[in-house]
Formats: C-alpha cells, structure tokens, sequence
C-alpha cells in the first residue's frame, strides 16, 4: 500500500501540487490526469521520492520514506520514464542489466542473469540483445527500458514486501500500438504480484480503458478520484481540460471519448 | 554479456602485454641507449653484496628508470581521469584539463616556484603536490561556480567547456606573469611545466604518483557500476539506488588529487584523458569497469610513446613532452568531433 498524507511540494514561491492526500492499493493501476501544468508528474516523483516535498509524507507499507536510502528503496521502487538517450555505447543486455544493480554487488550472480534473460524474452528484445542501444527504434528503445525496469522489480524470492511501480508518461513517443501494448503488460504485471503501480498518462481514453482507478489534478490539487467511469464526467472533463467531450460506450472496452 | 565478458578480458590481457612492451623501450631507448644486458646488471647492483653501479649503471637506475616508471603512472592518471569525467558529465569530449584542474594544477606548481624561492618555504617532499593539488582544486571548483545555471544551478556542458577555457586562458595568464617575474632557473622549470615534460622525474615523484594513481584507481573502481548507471541519466542512476550528489562529490575529489599530482610531477599533458576513452569504447564498449582498467593501461601506453617520441626526435635534446601529446591530440579531437554530431 502506497499513502501520501497532505502532501505540498514547491519550487521558490510557485507551488507544484498542494496537499495531495490519496492512497494506492496494490494490484491495481492508478492513472493520474490532467492538463499540462496540474502536477503529474511532480507527483509521481514525490511519489517515487525523487522529489522531497516541504511538507507531508510519502508512505510505502506504512513507514515514511524520507529516511530511507537511495540503495534499499531502489530495490523495491523502480520508475519508468520517457526517452532515455545514452551517448555511450551501451548493448542492449547491458541497459537491461542495469535493473539488476540495486541486487548485487560486484558482478551480476546467475540469479541477475536469469532474471535478464526472462524479461528479454517477455519483452522480444532478445533477438538484439548485443547491439547497441543507439541504433534502435523508439518503440525498441522503450521496449528496453521497460525490461530494465521490471528486472529491476522482478520478484526472484528475496524481496517479501510490496513492489512500487511508477510511469512518468513512458507513453509519450510512441505509436498507437505500442501504447495498448505497454498498458497491457502494466496490468498484467501490476495484476500478477504484489506490486502497486502509479502512472502519468496523457490519453484520456487510454486511461479510461486501462486504469483501476484515476486521480484527476489540475493546478496542483486533486479535483477528482475515483473508477474512470466516476472520475471521467463530460462535466468535469469540459470544466478542467477546457474541450467538450463526447462519451460512446462501446461493448468491448468501456468508455470512448470523443472530443469536438 | 558472457562473449562480451571474455573479449574485454582478452583486451586487457593484450593491453598489459603492450604496455610492458612499451615500457621495455621505455627503458632502453633515449638520449643513450641499454641494451637488455646492461639493463639486468643495473637492476642486479641494487641487490646487496654486488658491485657498485658504474656511471652507466646510476644513470639507468636514477634517470631512465623512475622517468619510465613515472610516465606510466602519469598516463595512468590522465587515461582514469578522462574516462572519470566523460562519464561524470555523460559527454565523451570532457578531458580534465578542459575544466580547468590541469591549468590550476600547474599554476599552484608554479607560484610555489616562485613563491619558495623568494620566501625559502621549506621544500618538503609534499610540498609541491600539495600546491599543484590546491592549485586544481581552485581551478576546477572556479569553472563549476561560473558555470552553473542560476535556474537550476546545475552546470550545462557547453557552459563547462566554455568557462573551462576561460578559467584555463586566465591560469595560463597568471603562469606567464610568474614565469615573467621569476628569476631565470624558476622561469624555465615554469615554461617546461606548462609544456609538460617528465624529465625531472625521481623516485621520489615515482612514489607520490604511485600512491595517488593506484589509490584513485581503487577507489573509482568501486564508484564504476554507479558511473555505469548514471549513463542513462541523473534521474535514472537516481531510481537505480545512486545518490548522485555523493558519487559527484567523489569522483571529482578522486578524479582532482590524481590529475593534479600527476600535472605537479610533469606538467600539464594535454589530450591523452581525451582519446584514451575513446580508443577503449571503440574496441570493448563503455562498461566502466573495463573502461577505467582498460584507460589506465593505455594511458599509460600512449604517454610513454609520445615520451620516447619526445626523447628520440630531437635526441640528444628532447621535446616538451606536452607538445608531442597535443600534436597528436589535437587532428584525433577534431575527427571525433567531426564524427559524431554531438548535440550541445
């Protein structure tokens, strides 16, 4: 269980996000929206500590985080970002590795190794596993990166307490496609353990068909949270995002908006 | 990982068989040269109960000897210091003497030069690498203050490399007024030292470089996997479990002692920090493990080629050893800058 209590975060005098209190339970998919500007993702890094905020306190299974350190939280929180350049020559099995380094010391045990090799697998990287990250495609790029991380939170028997998830609009560049794919297998791999997963996504209608549940910010505060289909009114929508949508309820996946 | 695992070993294996090749010519060739045997009789006068060295002998053991040994232990230095903060700065043009930590090294040498021969400070054996070591400190900690934003207050790398040359312009000024105002033998140990020469080397020098490089060395071998992480990014090294402000902290401090008491032995040696990394990310990748290992035998090797080219070109006179490492530096930084379209 991941809690924020009354959380406030600011920059000079210019305040991000403004007393944030919600929980996150595992095993489900937590999408934060908003217009650009409303805090998402300084939310997501306060949430992952990467950001201390001024005042409130981030809880991972009940104890604050503020004091512990970079090296233990690491392996039990992992972060999702988007783009990530390397201007070094990195293989790609060397990038995934890296989701090993808060488990070992000194070199990578067979344990690191195994666990490398099934996240390439789960994420069809395998076939490029020696070339260098520079020369793939975005798509593959992401693909890698998402290997790391769940390397990084793969369950290999040590780690008995609740695993942190979080995406930092891991989204952004990529196409149609891959998008679906992505949340897929962020639910799957959300739904399977005991892992809780907080996210920033920009698609209204990809967080209406993927998310458990959804916090809705804007300027900083919370307006809204709850399922999609409680948080995602045409009111509410129209009154923060400034567009009017249109909802279709389809069959298959719930909810569609279209906006005019 | 395992292919890739064995193929760096190999290089490694090959690059100390090269570097003790290199050495052996190292030590026989120059303004006279040693033959193998004459080099083994020296060697075997240290032992006691033998004869004492003869002329030949002495010039081989405290001349040609700690200047070869010390060349290694400089290149060393630079070739770890460069592979140190490329990756620091996550950009693969930084060397150390582009911010500032060469310049201010050399500047703090000199005005102890000039300073210990006016005020007679007591010339003790730390004396001189305790100057230069201030002297980088200074200079490095001067280019990082000038060169942070004031938004973010984080130091963009065309605003280091830009400062850098400034702060280093203004060191090198600062050098020429003390060579100026310098009486004559302290004015020419100056201009020798901003050109970077080893031939005052000693085993003393030896012993201090020694201490510094391998300590260094250790040290950032421990830090090389949080380099590795810090790769792919500040925030990310940051999730992977690193505290980057420490491993900053740290890397600079090591990366500032080993180039600043190598510059206050030999003088400021330009680009070999530069080409070094570069040449090991071509052949084996940028793992910094193997990266930091792997520079510091091909530092090693490169410095004391370009000393036998110093030695031997004009022989029996000899060449700022600075002179040959930036007429070579210089054609390769440009190609590798003409190469990859780095993005500032």
């Amino acid at each position: 269980m991941l809690v924020s209590h009354n959380i406030t975060f600011r920059v000079g005098n210019k305040v991000l996000i403004s007393e944030i209190s919600a929980s996150f339970a595992p095993g489900g998919l937590h999408l934060l929206v908003g217009p650009n500007g409303a805090g998402k993702s300084t939310l997501v890094k306060v949430l992952a500590r990467l950001l201390r905020p001024q005042t409130g306190t981030v809880e991972y299974e009940g104890t604050d985080v503020s004091g512990a350190s970079e090296a233990e939280l690491a392996k039990r929180r992992a972060v999702l970002s988007q783009a990530i350049e390397i201007a070094f020559p990195l293989t790609v099995r060397e990038v995934v590795m890296m989701g090993r380094y808060p488990h070992f010391s000194g070199r990578p045990g067979p344990t690191d190794e195994r666990i490398v090799d099934e996240v390439m697998q789960h994420f069809d990287v395998t076939e490029f596993e020696h070339r260098y990250y520079q020369t793939l495609s975005g798509g593959e790029r992401q693909r890698v990166n998402f290997a790391r991380v769940l390397a990084q939170l793969w369950d290999d028997g040590s780690v008995a307490s609740c695993r942190y998830l979080f995406l930092d609009e891991p989204l952004t560049f990529l196409d149609i496609r891959h998008q679906i794919d992505f949340m897929k297998r962020i639910r799957s791999f959300t739904a399977a353990g005991n892992v809780v997963t907080v996210g920033v996504v920009h698609d209204l209608n990809l967080a209406a068909r993927f998310a458990d549940q959804i916090l809705m910010l804007n300027g900083g505060r919370i307006v809204a949270n709850g399922t999609p289909a409680e948080v995602l009114t045409t009111e509410r929508i129209s009154q923060v995002f400034g567009v009017q949508p249109t909802m279709v309820q389809t069959h298959d996946s719930g909810l569609h908006l279209i906006f005019n | 990982m395992t292919t890739q695992h064995g193929r760096r070993q190999l290089l490694l294996i090959a690059l100390v068989a090269v570097t003790l090749l290199v050495l052996i010519a190292s030590i026989r060739y120059g303004a006279i040269d040693f033959s193998i045997a004459e080099i083994s009789h020296a060697l075997a006068s240290l032992f006691p109960g033998r004869p004492e060295p003869t002329l030949d002998q002495r010039i081989f053991l405290e001349l040609r000897f700690p200047r070869a040994i010390l060349c290694l232990l400089v290149g060393a230095s630079l070739g770890v210091g460069g592979t140190l903060m490329q990756a620091l700065f996550r950009n693969p043009i930084v060397e150390p003497g582009l911010v500032g930590t060469s310049s201010g090294a050399a500047f703090g040498s000199a005005l102890f030069f000039v300073l210990g021969g006016v005020f007679h400070i007591g010339a003790s054996l730390w004396s001189l690498p305790i100057a230069a070591c201030a002297g980088g400190i200074i200079s490095t900690y001067l280019v990082f203050l000038l060169a942070r934003s004031r938004e973010d207050r984080r130091a963009s790398i065309v605003m280091l490399l830009l400062t850098g040359l400034a702060v280093n312009a203004l060191f090198m000024s600062a050098i020429g007024f003390l060579s100026y105002i310098a009486r004559d033998p302290q004015a020419r140990s100056i201009t020798f030292w901003s050109l970077g020469t080893l031939s005052g080397a000693s085993w003393k020098a030896v012993e201090i470089v020694a201490l510094t490089t391998i300590l260094g060395s250790i040290v950032a071998l421990r830090y090389a996997k949080q380099l590795n992480a810090l790769m792919i990014g500040e925030e990310e090294a940051t999730y992977l479990g690193v505290n980057v402000n420490r491993l900053k902290w740290i890397i600079l401090s090591v990366n500032v002692v080993i180039v600043a008491v190598a510059t206050a032995f030999t003088g400021v040696i330009s680009f070999v920090g530069l080409v070094v990394p570069h040449i090991l990310r071509m052949l084996g990748g940028a793992d910094n493990r193997f990266l930091i290992v792997g520079s510091a035998l091909t530092g090693a090797t490169l410095l004391t080629l370009a000393d036998l080219i110093a030695r031997l070109s004009v022989r029996p006179a000899e060449l700022p050893i600075g002179i040959v490492t930036s007429a070579v530096g210089v054609p390769v930084f440009i190609f590798l800058l003409r190469r990859r379209q780095y993005v500032f």
